[in-house]
């Protein structure tokens, strides 16, 4: 077996488990843990693909900032644990997760069973494409529009999120 | 097995992305809808690399770069409505947030 | 200027408008009756010029058309308000403004201190335009707005006095029972158009009397349009089974009795039957049944006439049995006859009805001629004319009505047969003896009436005026029209006049037999209707003067004929009980209680129902749960990709 093989399913399976564990918890901080353990094995996939600079900033933005944040929320909320559902959704629940089956086996379906003679078997591409040279130069030559609008959009957020989460002008005053 | 193809990495990718579906529907707490929608995101985002990688293309990881921008955008939002909620009900469940019951 | 005649016949409609908008405002009678009868005089005289007109031309050539403006265009129908300017048409208009007017001169006093003076003459006016319209049309559907037309005035003339009763209901009833006991005839004329519209393709009469006999129809198709036009005919003409309206119309003032009832509208059926000679001669079937109907109708209101008391009733059954002679006329092909007699009965008819409304005036409305009598005295000129009006109606020799009837009668033994003749000889002496009962009971004899109370007074000369002229017109209005084997060849102007347009008519109809009858048989019929006129008259005179005893016993002896004579056969009743009350028990118990309430509001209450359920248990779709939403997406989400799958 190759190297690549063995990491590529124990990266994957500890994936797939953290994801699951992720939805059948019932405290959120347990559910935010394994949320990163997710995000890290994530990076490891992303670094299979020579995905160096996605890899990097998926640990440092995702796991390292909105993973913090959401954990930083969670602790100021207090949030409980997770009470039983209520109302209507009591019904529904069977059935989601039926649901959710079938549209897995669609889509596992779709993948196994379409052609892709174009794709190739495995990556044959250098590792260049994904270093920061490669895709900063990209970004900068052919992308620059939706980089500024991502700045501009950043922005956006920023103020937004402090004018939401601010407490009255007036209490404030206080 | 001996090979990894694109397949692969696609079925994980649908994997994550339909128990982050499931977790969006059933789960009470805001926050952890919030959570699994992230999860969904970063679903998307490992099928666009894969297929970068494989066809060659610089175009998807770029993209998956501005995908996280935007994930980062919308979590800090996203929270800082979930806060000012709170502050008015004093609860997460989502249950509750039903104002536009008939 | 041929071009503007069409002003002849639109004239009217401005007096009409004119009055109408106006009329309210102004308060003396003098300037609405001048305009109004200046309206017909003007018309009246716009005809006589259009006359003079097709004198000088050759008899071949004596017919123009005068448009005035396109109306219907659909496809290749059309249709315009066109007006046909021949013999027949002529002599109908002329009939029509020259007695109208002497009406609407008449109704000056007449209507003097009514409070809705204005709106008399103003649907005066109406009428004489939609009557014009009905004669001079040169298509039948333009004829059938005048016919509609006439009988709209006919409603609103009956109904005037509105608020006043008459007899077990109101004018209005009577004014309905007019209008609806028409639309039953105008049903069959517009079945018999639908029918020439479908075999000739135009209903103009130039394109469908030219193409008779050259187009490939069956003569069962000219038995079916023929009779189906007479319906029609025996709605608007008053003939049996549709006369009943007739006598009820006595509801309004008696000059529409005279003008509309007597003159003019009822003759419209005769006049559309003659127009439409070429397609009666077609169907000897029809022309049978239209001679039946119109002696049995004869003969049936004349006994009628007879035991009557209300003086407007009697003259009315006189005018459904004088009908019943002009198509009996028809019938048997004496097209022409028919119109003279049209002509002389509009002049002596008219002048009976006016002669009664100035009696009624003099006697404070009373209508019973029980309660009249010697009137003679105190009213010498209407006495005087309604002898005349009578001698002429009744036949005697000399007088107008006399040379009419008498062609009639002659042309039903002709070409009809014996029993035509005999019937109608019957019926002559029967009016012969109602009208001069008449006349005796309300002019001869002495007062049956308190004269202390009441006064009765000659009318003004705005009312005796025309009275006279109408007087002077019955008796040398039959001159015109003189029967040849007497005086000679070419002597029947009238004919003469006439007969140009009849001419297809007749060539169709006798290929081949002519019957030829000698001229002393003619001599013949002529006196024994003369004599057994006279004698009828002076039995009358006589019976109701000195040997008034007579007239109680023969009513004592004939107890049963006498009360179904007066009880007018009880048509009406039976008319009442076999259809009026069905329909009007259906409508109200079943098409209102059942089907208007029930069935219709029920199923249109049920559709808002339905909505508002189906809303009701749609509405709680909107749960505010966003995340059954979500699940609603993934729902759809995993059918599509399903479907993806089924057609890859």
């Amino acid at each position: 077996m190759e190297l690549q093989t063995i990491l590529f399913w124990f990266f994957a399976l500890i994936a797939a488990v953290a994801s699951i564990l992720v939805i059948a918890n019932k405290k959120p901080l347990i559910s935010a843990l394994f949320l990163i353990l997710n995000f890290f094995s994530l990076a490891g996939i992303y670094l299979l693909l020579s995905a160096q600079f996605i890899a990097i900033s998926q640990v440092i933005v995702y796991a390292g900032a909105i993973m913090v944040l959401f954990v930083f929320v969670i602790m100021l909320l207090n949030a409980k644990d997770e009470e039983e559902f209520a109302g209507g959704m009591k019904k529904i629940k069977n059935f989601v997760y039926i649901f959710g089956a079938i549209i897995f086996i669609e889509l596992v379906y779709f993948i196994f069973g379409g052609n892709n003679e174009k794709i190739s078997a495995h990556p044959k591409v250098s590792v260049e494409i994904g270093t920061i040279e490669n895709i900063g130069f990209n970004l900068y030559v052919y992308y620059i529009l939706p980089f500024i609008v991502a700045s501009f959009l950043l922005l956006v957020a920023t103020i937004g999120s402090i004018l939401l989460a601010k407490k009255k002008i007036e209490q404030s005053n206080e | 097995m001996s090979e990894i193809t694109i397949n692969h990495y696609l079925a994980l990718s649908s994997f994550m992305f339909v128990i982050g579906a499931v977790g969006v529907i059933t789960r009470r707490n805001a926050i952890v809808v919030f959570m699994c929608i992230e999860l969904m995101l970063n679903a998307a985002n490992l099928a666009l690399v894969a297929f970068s990688s494989f066809l060659g293309d610089v175009q998807g990881q770029v993209f998956v770069f501005f995908v996280m921008t935007v994930a980062a955008a919308e979590a800090a939002v996203g929270l800082a409505i979930i806060i000012a909620i709170f502050r008015n009900k004093q609860s997460l469940n989502i249950d509750e947030l039903n104002l536009f019951k008939w | 200027m041929n071009d503007y005649l069409f002003l002849a016949i639109w004239l009217p409609l401005l007096g009409f408008v004119f009055n109408g908008i106006f009329g309210s405002k102004i308060k003396t009678e003098k300037i609405i009756g001048v305009i109004a009868s200046g309206a017909v005089f003007i018309s009246f005289a716009m005809f006589v010029y259009a006359f003079f007109q097709l004198i000088e031309k050759p008899v071949e050539e004596r017919s123009f058309v005068v448009t005035f403006f396109e109306w219907i265009k659909v496809g290749s129908f059309r249709v315009s308000f066109s007006y046909l300017f021949d013999q027949l048409s002529l002599t109908m208009a002329l009939i029509v403004t020259g007695v109208g007017f002497l009406i609407h001169v008449y109704s000056i006093g007449y209507m003097h201190g009514d409070k809705s003076f204005w709106r008399f003459f103003a649907y005066l006016n109406l009428f004489i335009f939609m009557m014009l319209n009905l004669v001079m049309a040169d298509n039948f559907v333009l004829m059938f707005l005048g016919w509609e037309g006439v009988g709209l005035c006919s409603y609103l003339l009956i109904g005037f006095w509105y608020d006043r009763k008459f007899e077990k209901s109101t004018t209005a009833d009577a004014a309905k029972k007019a209008f609806i006991v028409n639309r039953i005839g105008d049903f069959g004329f517009l079945v018999g158009m639908f029918l020439l519209y479908y075999y000739f393709g135009s209903l103009n009469f130039k394109d469908i009397f030219g193409a008779i006999g050259s187009v490939e129809i069956s003569k069962d198709i000219y038995t079916f349009i023929g009779l189906a036009l007479f319906l029609g005919a025996a709605g608007k003409s008053a003939q049996i089974p549709l006369y009943v309206w007739l006598p009820d119309a006595m509801a309004g003032p008696t000059p529409v009795s005279a003008l509309i009832h007597a003159a003019t509208m009822v003759t419209a059926g005769v006049y559309m039957c003659a127009r439409a000679a070429t397609i009666f001669v077609l169907s000897p079937i029809a022309m049978t049944v239209i001679a039946v109907i119109g002696i049995t109708t004869a003969m049936f209101a004349a006994s009628i006439g007879l035991v009557q008391t209300d003086i407007k009733k009697v003259l009315a059954y006189s005018t459904i049995s004088q009908l019943g002679y002009m198509f009996l006329a028809i019938g048997v092909g004496a097209f022409a006859s028919a119109i003279f007699h049209v002509m002389t009965h509009a002049f002596f008819k008219a002048l009976l009805f006016l002669g009664a409304g100035s009696v009624i005036h003099a006697m404070h409305e009373e209508q019973n001629i029980l309660k009249y009598g010697g009137l003679k005295k105190y009213m010498p000129t209407t006495s005087k004319v309604f002898l005349i009006g009578s001698l002429a109606i009744a036949g005697f020799p000399g007088f107008s009505g006399f040379f009419s009837k008498d062609e009639i009668l002659w042309h039903s033994y002709a070409n009809g047969g014996i029993i035509f003749w005999v019937i109608g000889v019957i019926t002559a002496a029967l009016t012969a003896l109602y009208t001069f009962r008449l006349f005796t009971l309300t002019f001869l004899d002495k007062p049956r009436f308190d004269v202390s109370k009441i006064h009765p007074h000659e009318s003004p000369k705005v009312m005796t005026m025309p009275l006279i002229i109408l007087a002077f017109l019955s008796i040398v209005g039959g001159f015109i029209g003189v029967p040849e084997f007497i005086f000679g060849e070419g002597s029947n102007k009238f004919a003469l006049w006439l007969d140009p347009v009849f001419e297809k008519a007749k060539i169709l109809s006798f290929h081949g037999h002519h019957i030829e009858h000698s001229h002393i048989t003619e001599l013949i019929l002529m006196s024994i209707a003369i004599i057994i006129s006279l004698s009828f008259m002076y039995f009358a005179y006589k019976m109701y003067t000195d040997k008034k005893e007579l007239a109680q016993k023969i009513a004592n002896r004939y107890k049963i004929t006498y009360a179904v004579l007066q009880n007018k056969y009880f048509v009406d009743e039976m008319y009442e009980a076999i259809i009026v009350n069905p329909i009007v028990i259906l409508s109200e118990k079943f098409l209102w209680k059942i089907n208007d309430v029930k069935i219709i509001d029920g199923f249109i209450n049920y559709l808002a129902d339905l909505v508002e359920k189906i809303s009701s248990s749609v509405k709680r779709m909107q749960f505010g749960y966003a995340q059954i939403y979500a699940f609603v997406i993934l729902f759809a989400v995993s059918l599509s990709l399903l479907f993806l799958i089924i057609n890859s």
